[in-house]
């Protein structure tokens, strides 16, 4: 447990989350409306999402396949009977004057989700719930000086609310939660969890206590959507909440937020402020009620989730956890490492993609997506290492080259003439030349064999870096007699 | 009054499928009824060339033997209707000019059947209301008055421009909505036939929202038969009303066989309240007398909680409604007036926008579901909707319909009730609790008050049993014999 050090001593910090997740879908959550980024303002509105008089809202039935599938993902309780309320607020981004939610009977009951910490140990964090939500549009202040626009592209977008019991004790917890949730999501195909483009953002909770009492009062720190700010933002609330509780002040319930470029956060609005919703069932829909064997379907698809991926690549592969936590980080990592690692050996192939190919994506600002080399080519190259066609010296080339040429690594090896020679004869003959070259170092390598590797290197630059270099070594330890 | 706006529905239809009459003339007679009746008030925007245009296109399709149910008929619309590229105004101030770009299903269903559009009709002020007095186009005025008397009476509501101008033979027919007994209160004030369909019946989408779990679509007619034909057209099955239920529309014509022998009609004690008028009463049993007389079996049912429909309904339909009408913010369409930041045009938009029943309304509903109350009142009321329901149920367990006054009296006048909106609203005392119960009822002219006002009977079906209801209607319709004129009409 991290306590924070006050002026009168330690104090715990208390965090419950609430992410707001946009589901992966063509269409809104109760409209026909596109729901594809990055479109021209006001484009992608119905008639629904714009609260013409006397439309109505319909539920989209894949958003409910995928608010079950992301229910199930987080080990949590589905409810065959979801109610839509209505939450009722003016504002202009919000064209109905209410948010269509679930309020009383949310899809998604209790679940539970593992975090590992950097000491390898784990913590669980408590889902309470997950509703449905539509999303509102967006309020732009700044085009002019006196009017407000409104773009209502987002407005009736699905999001997924995942609220956490306030089961976080630091920082690193609430980062490390919302990466797994993030992770979960991805791996479900519920969420893109593109932070930047705001799929994915958080509220966060946050109170500090006595470590071991009561609850104290909390304040809420609104869209949240990045990882890095969420930890900041965190901190530095903490941290104002001690300073005030410490100079005998007390904390009031309020909405704050976080700003970036101050790093501080600022009230929003107070609690007496705050809104009353007057939810109520919303009329124009029915409860959704659903079958059994509806949620057991879903459950058949679920993927390989996370946790158990992580698990698999361990006792599978034999990976450390190091390796096998940056893995399951994305799906798509995991899966181009098993194509790599086919047949070969699989730490060989684990370096590979988290050493080279992560460092030659992240240089040239691609995703594992998006990887100009495939995955099946790097299993190749792999494989020319693992049966000694190439040494892990000469790949490093190969896979220069296949990043310039789009060619196979075997293409690649055979034109540039860079198989690994074994021919000892050939290796023989050049080893003889450098001996005979060097009468000096073969006196001095008598009294300090460590100097044999001036041998292996001349050698290999000889052989131009084809040669063997085991093999190389083998022979000059031979011919100049020196102990293995 | 020409021979022609006196047709019925169903005799038009004949005439002009043995083409004695065309599409066109049926338009035009009704367009100059129209303007004859205009002093009533009951229309608000009128379509005359876009009447014309499509009497043409169902003349061109009657030529050729073809047309739907409704071909050449032509119908008057509530304004709560979205019409495409027709102004609808729910007449609202606040939706000014608003002009939709998309069609209700409803009326799409009528104008694909060959309906032909008159015009929109005035309607209280987002159908809230009993005497169509609050909208914001004036008053609409009841074509029938008390003998000897010229006051000037209400034809009810909020549905009332469409019983006024079928009363008065400016339309043969009229589309309306029944929120609490908007259809049946003024049918029976106008001496018209009211029908509100089983809720989910009628799609509600491109109709403006009043109450959603209360709205109900049905047709003011001047006959029964009149009422089974448009309702087969204006009901359908609706993927875009997530309540509109999936079951087949009937024939509604095919169930007026005028037998309803061994029927068994119950009388729910609970309405015979406390001060009701004699001759409501005497009404009452008149309709009795007819269905018996007609074969049908009568039993004493008991509604237990009838007394708490209309106090839960004026919780349960504003409450509904403070939400619906959120979205006339200023923001996007209809009035706008500016203010200094945004609260203000919301409060200067919505103050000047709506009128007073309406923000009555908003009131109470954001009352009743703001925390602290809100289990108190809208939850309660919610858990009395259910026992009403309940209570019907068991009721049905035993009979195949009901049978009850439609309302406590006749027509009254205009500006008599209107400054005690508790009075206004017990006008729905005999209808709400059909709504709160989600089942059809229908309002048919059943006889002439002392002071010669039309008054009316109200039966009450089992959901999606339409077609019992409108068996027996015919059947009492007859016995009824309503041919009382309008003193409008008869001058």
């Amino acid at each position: 447990m991290s306590l924070i050090q006050g002026a009168t001593g330690e104090w715990e910090i208390v965090l419950g989350l609430e992410i707001h997740a946009q589901v992966s879908s063509k269409s809104k959550l109760m409209s026909g409306a596109s729901t594809e980024f990055g479109a021209e303002p006001n484009s992608q509105v119905s008639l629904v999402d714009a609260a013409m008089p006397g439309m109505l809202p319909v539920v989209n039935e894949f958003c409910y396949e995928q608010a079950v599938l992301t229910g199930l993902g987080l080990n949590a309780q589905i409810n065959l009977v979801s109610i839509f309320d209505r939450k009722n607020y003016f504002y202009p981004d919000l064209p109905q004057g209410y948010q269509i939610s679930q309020f009383t009977d949310p899809i998604v009951g209790p679940g539970v989700v593992k975090i590992e910490l950097a000491d390898g140990s784990f913590h669980d964090v408590g889902i309470e719930r997950m509703h449905l939500e539509q999303d509102a549009g967006k309020s732009i202040h700044d085009l002019y000086p006196s009017q407000s626009c409104v773009d209502l592209n987002r407005s009736g977008v699905a999001l997924m609310e995942i609220v956490s019991d306030p089961d976080m004790r630091t920082a690193e917890h609430a980062k490390l939660y919302v990466s797994k949730i993030r992770t979960i999501l991805r791996y479900l195909g519920t969420c893109d969890g593109n932070m930047e483009q705001g799929s994915l953002r958080a509220d966060v909770n946050v109170s500090v206590r006595r470590p071991g009492a009561e609850l104290g009062t909390r304040c809420e720190i609104k869209n949240m959507n990045s990882i890095r700010n969420i930890g900041m933002a965190i901190e530095y609330e903490a941290r104002r909440q001690v300073d005030i509780i410490e100079d005998g002040g007390n904390i009031s319930q309020e909405t704050r937020l976080w700003d970036v470029a101050k790093g501080e956060t600022r009230s929003m609005r107070s609690k007496e402020e705050a809104h009353d919703y007057r939810y109520f069932p919303d009329p124009d829909l029915l409860p959704v009620v659903l079958e059994q064997s509806f949620v057991d379907a879903i459950k058949a698809r679920i993927p390989e989730l996370p946790d158990a991926k992580y698990e698999r690549l361990m006792s599978q592969y034999g990976l450390n956890s190091y390796d096998a936590n940056i893995l399951i980080a994305d799906p798509e990592n995991a899966d181009y490492f098993e194509i790599v690692a086919k047949g070969v050996d699989a730490k060989l192939a684990v370096n590979w993609v988290t050493g080279d190919l992560f460092g030659m994506l992240n240089k040239r600002g691609f995703t594992i997506e998006t990887s100009p080399i495939k995955a099946e080519a790097l299993g190749e190259l792999v494989g020319l290492i693992a049966d000694k066609t190439i040494s892990n010296k000469i790949a490093k080339q190969v896979f220069e080259f296949m990043l310039e040429t789009g060619d196979a690594p075997a293409k690649i090896v055979e034109e540039k003439g860079l198989k690994q020679v074994t021919d000892t004869g050939a290796i023989e003959k050049a080893v003889d030349e450098v001996i005979a070259a060097n009468p000096d170092k073969v006196e001095q390598v008598k009294q300090k064999p460590k100097m044999a590797g001036w041998f292996v290197g001349q050698v290999m630059q000889a052989t131009g870096g084809k040669a063997n270099p085991q093999a190389v070594s083998d022979l000059i330890k031979a011919k100049l007699g020196l102990e293995d | 009054m020409s021979d022609l706006t006196n047709l019925t529905l169903s005799d038009a239809r004949e005439k002009l499928r043995n083409k004695d009459i065309t599409a066109v003339e049926l338009a035009e007679a009704h367009i100059d009824a129209m303007q004859q009746t205009a002093g009533l008030n009951a229309f608000i925007f009128n379509t005359e060339e876009k009447a014309i245009e499509m009497a043409k296109a169902s003349d061109a399709k009657l030529a050729k033997g073809e047309g739907g149910i409704l071909e050449g008929i032509p119908v008057g619309v509530k304004d709560l209707f979205c019409t495409k590229d027709v102004r609808t105004t729910a007449s609202s101030k606040i939706l000014g000019d608003f002009t939709p770009t998309y069609e209700s299903t409803v009326t799409a269903n009528m104008w694909a059947d060959g309906a032909v559009l008159l015009g929109k009709l005035n309607c209280d002020e987002f159908a809230m209301g009993s005497s169509n007095e609050t909208s914001f186009y004036g008053p609409v005025v009841n074509p029938w008055q008390r003998q000897g008397d010229d006051t000037q009476l209400v034809p009810g509501g909020s549905s009332g421009g469409s019983a006024a101008a079928v009363a008065a033979r400016a339309c043969v027919a009229a589309t309306a909505t029944d929120t609490g007994g908007s259809i049946r209160q003024p049918a029976a004030f106008t001496g018209t036939v009211g029908m509100k369909p089983t809720y989910g019946r009628c799609s509600r989408w491109g109709t403006v929202a009043f109450a959603s779990s209360l709205d109900q679509a049905g047709p003011i007619t001047r006959t029964v038969r009149d009422a089974a034909i448009m309702l087969e057209s204006m009901a359908s099955y609706d993927v875009k009303d997530s309540t509109s239920v999936n079951v087949a529309v009937p024939a509604y014509e095919k169930a007026l066989t005028g037998d309803i022998k061994g029927l068994k009609i119950g009388i729910p004690k609970e309405f015979k309240v406390d001060g009701m008028p004699e001759e409501i009463q005497a009404l009452w049993q008149q309709g009795i007398e007819w269905l018996k007389a007609a074969g049908a079996e009568i039993h004493d049912v008991s509604l237990p909680h009838t007394k708490y429909a209309l106090p839960a309904y004026y919780i349960v339909a504003p409450a509904e409604a403070s939400s619906n009408l959120a979205r006339y913010d200023g923001v996007r369409y209809g009035l706008r007036v500016a203010g200094d930041n945004i609260d203000e045009q919301y409060a200067n938009s919505r103050a000047e926008g709506f009128g007073d029943e309406v923000q009555r309304r908003i009131l109470i509903g954001t009352y009743v579901l703001s925390a602290g109350y809100y289990d108190a009142y809208y939850k309660k009321a919610q858990r009395v909707r259910t026992l009403i329901k309940q209570d019907f149920d068991q009721a049905y367990a035993k009979v195949d319909l009901m049978l009850t006054p439609t309302t406590p009296t006749a027509a009254f006048g205009i500006g008599e009730n209107i400054g005690d909106p508790l009075t206004m609203y017990l006008n729905d005392i005999f209808t709400v609790s059909v709504n709160m119960a989600g089942l059809p009822g229908i309002s048919i002219p059943a006889g002439i008050s002392a002071n010669g006002l039309p008054l009316g009977l109200q039966l009450i079906g089992k959901p999606f049993d339409e077609e019992t209801l409108f068996r027996a209607a015919d059947v009492m319709e007859q016995a009824a014999d309503f041919t009382a004129l309008p003193q409008l009409m008869a001058k």
